[in-house]
């Protein structure tokens, strides 16, 4: 029989923790096939964050390191100020980058350091239990804005779109894991984001809209509809930045 | 020489081709040095954000085995803790040289040795230890630097060189060691993509309690093999010495000068120097506890080696402490008129 679907060689064979509807598993597949297709895995250093995502070391085929939270630019700067050959991307969630380590990712945007970085918004910490996110949208409750939020409490932040204003990233864009056409998009970003690093031009920046049924207290398929409804409308999809203007959407 | 050019210049000869700074006073002719050097010789100079990412680019850089180090002073160690924490608990090696002022908080940039603490007694969170260095001289510093990225790579363990602002600043004559042929053989841990072998992780996180216990075992049992391994210590005058000044660094080059007019004048007084703060030599200290009358440490700070030693002599004879705080450094007639009275007191 011909086989027609697989395991990318650069997942393991292993049973992930992540909660049912939660995108990480998705979004985990869609960098392992791209590592697959662009034939990355045997020079890849990945960098893993704090959070849920931590785990993926344990689902991912390739050499794989932990940073403190907030410090994946930072660690990836090391990296690849080390060893320029080494493929290396860092996988961020939205407290990570847009909170704690807001000053470790623009500072790496400014400097164009030429790695990737996988940024997943789901607008909630999930791994501490559903606390606000510097991406927690307005009246969104979560455990630590038990009324919603206020603007008080700041303003959901655009991380494509302040990547895509600076001068050293190569590419910036945002995209959703919510519906088969959107996951493939998704694939082909991804897909772009690591060219870029390929041919030497610089940070770029792929940030994904993500669901989070467990801390938004819906079903898998709400969520997915809330992704739809809710976040897409005030995080637009596209391209926001791409030195090669071809691509720019 | 300056002395933090004597470290940088002794960093380059050791094999370290990656420097990751932010500038702070008075350490900054380091970096300077650095940024002036390393392009020059194959390496890479980049001054960053924060402390707190200088931190973390050694410890990617330590991630892919190569060589690597950070300097900086007091506040600008503190925002470090995180990062050499991670470095302990992944096991990466790494070298930070802390040019120790006035403190707490902004404090002063004059001469301090007031980080003892903080240097060896962890800093950041978790059970673990940086090895800590401690120069008293321009040419030990440079010599120190150079073994630090040796001792760091052997252990897999940040490795600290805790001096003061004089130890940097100061210019004395420097005999450098030949440098360090690149290694080309990858580290068997070292993350370089996992071509012809299984994936490799590094990681701290472990969440079982049996796990991450049976990592903090292992932990123990190298730095158990630091201590039986590593401990360095100077001394002079030892043989019939009553009173003994245990000092390091900067206060340990002052004490030397008292030490010897003490003898001058006739008395019995010895002089002990740490120069690793961890390992601490602890057995050499209670062995001379069997001997002598008393012991006086003496520091730039308000008493923080002085803990080591009591627990090192462990109540057999009595230990003494003579401080100066905030960035003032004593003149060696003041040590020695404090080392006079103490051994006055005995007779």
């Amino acid at each position: 029989m011909k086989l027609v679907f697989d395991r990318p060689k650069s997942m393991k064979d292993a049973n992930m923790h992540y909660c049912p509807g939660c995108s990480h598993g998705v979004i985990n597949r869609i960098v392992a096939e791209a590592i697959d297709v662009l034939d990355l895995r045997e020079r890849t250093v990945c960098v893993a964050p704090v959070g849920c995502a931590v785990f993926l070391y344990d689902y991912m085929n390739f050499d794989v390191t932990e940073a403190p939270h907030g410090r994946p630019p930072a660690v990836a700067t090391g990296i690849k100020r080390a060893r320029p050959d080494l493929f290396v991307f860092t996988y961020q969630g939205d407290g990570d980058i847009a909170a704690i380590g807001l000053a470790e990712i623009l500072s790496a945007a400014n400097r164009g350091e030429n790695f990737s970085v996988i940024y997943v918004n789901n607008t909630v910490y999930g791994m501490t239990g559903g606390q606000m996110a510097p991406t927690t949208l307005l009246g969104q409750r979560t455990t630590t804005t038990p009324y919603g939020r206020d603007a008080r409490e700041g303003h959901p932040m655009r991380m494509a779109e302040w990547i895509a204003s600076m001068e050293g990233p190569s590419y910036s864009v945002r995209v959703a894991v919510n519906n088969p056409a959107n996951i493939v998009k998704t694939k082909k970003a991804v897909l772009e984001a690591f060219k870029m690093q390929l041919e030497g031009r610089g940070l770029s920046f792929v940030e994904i809209l993500a669901t989070c049924p467990i801390s938004w207290g819906l079903t898998p398929v709400e969520s997915l509809n809330r992704v739809e409804k809710e976040l897409i409308p005030y995080y637009p999809l596209g391209v926001f930045k791409s030195v090669d203007t071809s691509k720019k959407g | 020489m300056r002395g933090s050019e004597a470290m940088a210049e002794a960093a380059i000869r050791a094999g370290c081709r990656l420097y990751f700074g932010y500038p702070i006073t008075p350490q900054s002719e380091l970096a300077e040095y650095m940024a002036r050097e390393l392009p020059k010789r194959g390496g890479v100079f980049l001054q960053v954000e924060s402390e707190i990412s200088a931190i973390n680019m050694v410890l990617g850089a330590a991630v892919t085995g190569a060589r690597a180090m950070t300097s900086s002073s007091g506040p600008g160690i503190s925002l470090k803790q995180e990062g050499i924490s991670y470095m302990a608990g992944c096991e990466l090696p790494g070298v930070i040289v802390n040019v120790c002022r006035g403190g707490p908080g902004l404090g002063n940039i004059a001469p301090s040795e007031a980080d003892y603490f903080q240097a060896v007694k962890g800093g950041g969170h978790g059970d673990y230890h940086n090895i800590v260095l401690a120069p008293s001289s321009v040419q030990e510093a440079a010599e120190l630097c150079y073994e630090a990225f040796d001792l760091a790579e052997r252990y897999r363990n940040p490795v600290m060189i805790l001096c003061s602002a004089v130890i940097a600043q100061m210019m004395e004559p420097v005999e450098f060691m030949p440098p360090r042929e690149q290694e080309k053989e990858e580290k068997p841990w070292a993350l370089t993509g996992a071509k012809g072998r299984e994936p490799r992780i590094i990681k701290s996180l472990r969440l079982e309690p049996e796990e991450l216990e049976e990592h903090n075992r292992e932990l123990q049992r190298k730095y158990e093999t630091i201590k039986a391994r590593e401990v360095r210590f100077e001394s002079r005058h030892l043989e019939d010495a009553r009173l003994v000044v245990v000092a390091f660094g900067t206060s340990a080059r002052i004490a030397a000068s008292a030490v010897e007019e003490a003898r001058e004048q006739g008395y019995k007084v010895g002089l002990f120097r740490p120069i690793t703060l961890f390992p601490f030599p602890k057995k050499a200290l209670r062995d001379l506890a069997e001997r002598v009358n008393k012991f006086l440490v003496f520091e730039l700070s308000a008493g923080q080696m002085v803990e080591d030693v009591e627990l090192s002599v462990a109540g057999r004879v009595e230990v003494d402490f003579y401080g100066r705080m905030g960035g003032y450094v004593p003149s060696p007639e003041e040590c020695l008129e404090e080392i006079i009275k103490r051994c006055k007191e005995r007779t």
